[in-house]
């Protein structure tokens, strides 16, 4: 059991500094812009209320009105802020127990390649057909789009696993077919594309969404095959 | 690109490290990070939502 304990100490040091790290940089970028989209939901709801809005409105109708929600200002921080470190841990086991079928991260800078891969496959594909969105944002059915984002994460998932570590020609066929498959599928898109979030905005929320994550992404690896180094001799 | 495998397959490298002594840990911990990755990002208990609402926003988890 002293691996698997190795593997745990390693994925909960990475993963909470890498979600305190993130919780720093989201607070400073992305949740201010989900604050502001807020207001414009608030004000989207009062005029809903006075039009039919038909079929999409139920996909991007909140119910934080009902239920207990945390307060705005520290209360949410902190909140937000333990959200990050529990899933930095959660997907800094991911990363560790993947990396360790293959042989382990050897050092940071290793790390910093199965961070990026991390990225690629939690952000940049699923991104690629479901936008980061903000509050009030149109989208479709949440069942469609988490199946279509799990599938999206598998399959982006196996193909950089045949990528890197298979040597034949088949195999590097089928990991581009499973790259490109989910995009030729399609993400659920929402009925309309309407919204009273200023597209600025959301262009802004994309790029800081993005930028964010890479930034988690590029830490925690690094300091899975930092702190690799020192926890983990099984290999 | 050493930074990668460049063990060829077969080699033995690979499946002589996978044993099952370090097969079921392994399993154990991916296991572990599936549940609490799952349980964050696409909980329905309105209570979980909420708290990791901004959370979800920010890492561009399909929210609402």
């Amino acid at each position: 059991m002293d691996y698997f304990r190795n593997i745990v100490i390693v994925a909960a040091i990475a993963g909470a500094l890498a979600g305190l790290a993130m919780t720093v940089a989201q607070q400073l970028t992305t949740v201010p812009m989900i604050v502001k989209a807020e207001v414009y939901e608030e004000q989207g709801d009062a005029t809903a209320t006075a039009h039919e809005h038909g079929a999409e409105t139920a996909a991007h109708d909140h119910d934080h009105g009902e239920g207990w929600a945390p307060a705005d200002g520290a209360e949410r921080t902190f909140f937000t802020f333990a959200a990050n470190m529990v899933t930095g841990v959660g997907f800094a086991l991911l990363l560790v127990a993947v990396s360790e079928l293959f042989g382990g991260i050897a050092n940071w800078r290793q790390g910093v390649f199965w961070g990026l891969a991390g990225f690629v496959v939690f952000t940049l594909a699923p991104g690629l057909g479901l936008p980061p969105e903000l509050p009030a944002m149109p989208a479709a059915e949440l069942g469609a789009r988490q199946a279509w984002w799990l599938g999206t994460v598998l399959a982006t998932a196996i193909a950089l696993g045949l990528l890197f570590y298979s040597r034949s020609l088949v195999a590097v066929l089928a990991a581009i077919a499973l790259l490109v498959a989910p995009h030729v599928i399609g993400a659920p898109q929402p009925v309309s594309y309407e919204s009273p979030i200023p597209e600025g905005l959301h262009h802004s929320f994309v790029v800081a969404v993005v930028m964010t994550a890479l930034l988690f992404w590029v830490l925690l690896g690094g300091l899975a095959g930092f702190f690799r180094e020192r926890f983990i001799h099984a290999a | 690109m050493n930074t990668f495998s460049t063990k060829p397959e077969g080699d033995g490298i690979h499946t002589a490290a996978l044993t099952a002594s370090r097969v079921v840990p392994i399993f154990m911990a991916a296991l572990l990070g599936i549940f609490i990755v799952g349980g964050v990002g696409f909980s329905r208990i309105e209570a979980v939502h909420n708290a990791a609402h901004d959370y979800r926003h920010s890492m561009s988890f399909p929210c609402h």
